[in-house]
């Protein structure tokens, strides 16, 4: 039997959407109690991290909210080879923001600054903390552009079958409702990360 | 009273229907009583294995020294015993099992909203069982922590703490998506004409259940993820020897963990709240009360956690603060009591097996309450902290209640799961041993923990003696009424079932035992003037 409730649908993502924040926001209390503790080494250890991928992957992810945004009204117009173009663009970002952080990273691992090295035991014990809480909510994130990833894959390959169409687009609205997540974790983790200094 | 059993040309839910026959169907299966059902079996069997090592527990304590096996194998038994008790019985408890079997045809639905995300739930509730109990035979020897894991020592032991945790938040992601489900249920699929105000009270007790196990459960899950990184890569978030705080692990953990304890005791409220009225063939007494009294728990339970922290080392205003929200939330609780004793003022009451469960639930969460209103109090748990006096506390929740008040449902839905009746007499005997039993295995507690029986110790001085023989003899009688019970409800089949059996007025007594796979022939409705406790 066929049952159908878009807004249903929609409520239910909502409501994950609610607990994903909350996921996070044990780690963004952990990182306010850390950072009141220990704003000098805080605001130290910050001057290690390069603003400008930081940025630069910021804009990436605007850009790729912008398009799945883009792709919903799309395929509302029933333009659903526009939206397969745009979600794809938005794949492609997802992918820049991963080669951007893995250079990130790489480099931080390169010179030995990540959890457990030898570098990181001589550090300060507030510095240990901001560089723990950055690969701890920054790899949380990525894990999550990476779900968000497959997710609006697979909603990339029903648009382009046409199972996604004008009449019937709820899960390409929940798919962007979770990028739109992905994104703005980001905005909150970048500032606190990146820019407070 | 009871209405005639009507002729049902659709098959029961029971039947196969499907391209699956036998177990396969029971295991593809989106239908929401058989998600429920399978919760059930699952749970009664990881309730015996705690029970058993409730037992072995009991066993070694019956005299002062060692008796049986060492300290070690003490601390694993009673951290495996806290983590399948806690994480795969009580707090799934009876939201998984009633909340599926019962809840979408109370309110009018055919199934949940999103029923293959149910099932899912049910697999990753199956998964983090498995990866918890898995945690007992690899890596370095079961999980010595207790099931709070409280750090630093989860951080230092060498046992396998890391299974047992991810196990922990495996279960945690199940009981959020079947909270999501069932908000969404509630909000989108209730009956016409039934307003929120016109839902049964069981369904309300799921629907602020559900909300804290959203709100509350991820913060508990980014806990234990945080316990694996700081062992994994020796981070120093909790551990103090690397520079960390443990009353922030304590805080973060508390801050699901009581929430939990409402997850666990608001279903178990609800059902009594369907079971009293139904047998004292009465109108619920303040129904709004009652439905908002729910939320008002939900809502004050989320602020009260660090009552368990009193001796952890917080400000006096925190914990006066925390002292005074801890008295605030027995507030709604006693709300709840009041309306279910002034319910059964003047009806007339049928004391059958599900209602004889209710009412001893009201006696043991009674006791339970009121001495965790004492142990909320900072003079006195400054006094029994730590004490078999809590373990006696919380027994008499989690158990006295909510063991109660899933006994009182199982006899109360059996006959509508499966379309029989069960033998009274066996079923009230079943009582008489599982209420005694009880009261004798956890009362003496309350005393030894005031004169200063630490919990959690494998040893202790020869003035306790009594106090655990005494709580070994009632464990084995409440063993007894429990295979009494087992024997009760699967052993034979019973009698037919009528539609009816009790004389119900929800929506689930009015379609057949056991119900089709669609619930309802006719989709029900709510008149203006209709009431969901209409008794005359």
């Amino acid at each position: 039997m066929e049952h159908r409730d878009d807004i249903g649908a929609k409520l239910g993502m909502w409501i994950f959407i609610f607990t994903e924040i909350l996921l996070f926001g044990g780690l963004f209390l952990v990182y306010a109690i850390m950072r009141s503790n220990y704003s000098t080494e805080f605001h130290q250890a910050a001057h290690h991290l390069n603003a400008f991928i930081g940025t630069i992957n910021t804009i990436v992810l605007l850009a790729s909210s912008a398009t799945v945004a883009m792709s919903i009204t799309a395929v509302q117009k029933g333009n659903n080879k526009l939206a397969v173009i745009l979600l794809f663009f938005t794949l492609l970002c997802a992918a820049a923001f991963m080669v951007n952080k893995y250079f990130e990273w790489g480099h931080k691992i390169h010179i030995g600054l990540y959890p457990g090295s030898d570098l990181m035991v001589s550090l300060s014990h507030g510095q240990v903390m901001f560089f723990s809480l950055y690969y701890f909510m920054t790899g949380l994130h990525m894990f999550h552009l990476v779900v968000g990833g497959i997710i609006l894959t697979i909603v990339m390959i029903k648009v382009q079958k046409g199972t996604i169409n004008a009449g019937r687009f709820v899960l390409l609205e929940n798919g962007g409702l979770y990028w739109h997540l992905v994104d703005l974790i980001w905005i909150f983790l970048f500032p606190l990360l990146y820019l407070i200094t | 009273m009871t209405e005639q059993t009507t002729h049902h040309p659709e098959p029961s839910y029971l039947v196969d229907t499907g391209k699956y026959k036998g177990l396969m169907a029971w295991l593809t299966s989106t239908d929401h009583k058989r998600i429920g059902l399978m919760y059930m079996y699952a749970m009664m069997v990881f309730f015996a294995v705690g029970v058993l090592l409730g037992v072995v527990m009991r066993m070694e304590l019956f005299w002062p020294g060692q008796q049986f096996y060492g300290p070690q194998m003490y601390n694993g038994i009673f951290t495996i015993h806290g983590i399948i008790m806690i994480f795969t019985v009580v707090i799934p408890g009876l939201a998984a099992v009633f909340g599926n079997f019962s809840m979408p045809i109370m309110i009018g639905a055919k199934d949940v909203a999103f029923p293959r995300l149910n099932l899912f739930s049910f697999y990753l509730y199956v998964l983090g069982a498995a990866i918890a109990l898995s945690s007992q035979f690899m890596g370095n020897g079961p999980p010595d922590t207790g099931w709070t894991f409280y750090a630093p020592y989860s951080i230092q032991t060498h046992t396998n703490v890391v299974a047992a945790v991810f196990g922990a938040f495996v279960l945690g992601f199940s009981s959020i998506l079947t909270g999501l489900n069932f908000i969404v249920t509630m909000h989108r699929m209730r009956a016409p004409g039934m307003t929120f105000f016109k839902m049964p009270l069981f369904p309300w007790s799921l629907y602020a259940t559900a909300w804290i196990q959203v709100l509350a459960t991820p913060i508990v899950g980014i806990t234990l993820l945080m316990i694996i990184a700081e062992r994994w890569l020796r981070i120093g978030f909790f551990d103090p020897s690397l520079g960390g705080d443990p009353v922030l692990y304590q805080h973060l953990f508390w801050i699901y963990s009581h929430p939990a304890v409402y997850i666990m005791i608001l279903p178990a409220m609800g059902v009594i709240t369907e079971i009293i009225p139904t047998f004292a063939q009465k109108k619920v007494f303040g129904y709004k009360a009652i439905a908002i009294s729910s939320l008002a728990i939900a809502l004050v339970g989320y602020f009260v956690w660090a009552h368990h922290m009193y001796t952890s080392g917080m400000s006096t205003t925190a914990r006066w603060v925390f002292s005074l929200l801890t008295f605030l939330v027995a507030v709604p609780s006693a709300i709840k009591v009041f309306n279910w004793v002034t319910t059964m003022y003047k009806g007339s009451i049928s004391m059958k097996p599900p209602m004889l469960f209710a009412i001893g639930f009201i006696f043991l969460f009674m006791i339970g309450g009121m001495t965790g209103l004492s142990l909320g109090a900072l003079a006195t748990n400054v006094h029994v902290h730590d004490t078999a006096y809590v373990v006696a506390h919380f027994h008499y929740i989690v158990f006295g209640g909510v063991g109660f008040a899933f006994f009182a449902a199982i006899y109360y839905w059996y006959p509508k799961m499966y379309g029989r009746m069960y033998n009274f007499k066996m079923a009230n005997w079943s009582f008489v041993f599982l209420f005694s039993g009880f009261n004798l295995l956890y009362f003496p507690q309350f005393i030894i923990g005031m004169m200063g029986m630490p919990r959690r110790y494998f040893d202790y001085l020869p003035q306790f003696t009594f106090g655990h023989q005494l709580s070994f003899f009632g464990g084995i009688l409440l063993v007894i009424g429990f295979i009494i019970m087992l024997i009760t409800l699967f052993s034979k089949k019973g009698a037919k079932a009528p539609d009816n059996p009790w004389g119900g007025r929800t929506f689930e007594w009015r379609i057949a035992s056991p119900p089709t796979l669609e619930n309802f022939e006719v989709m029900p409705e709510m008149g203006p003037d209709e009431q969901p406790y209409d008794y005359k």
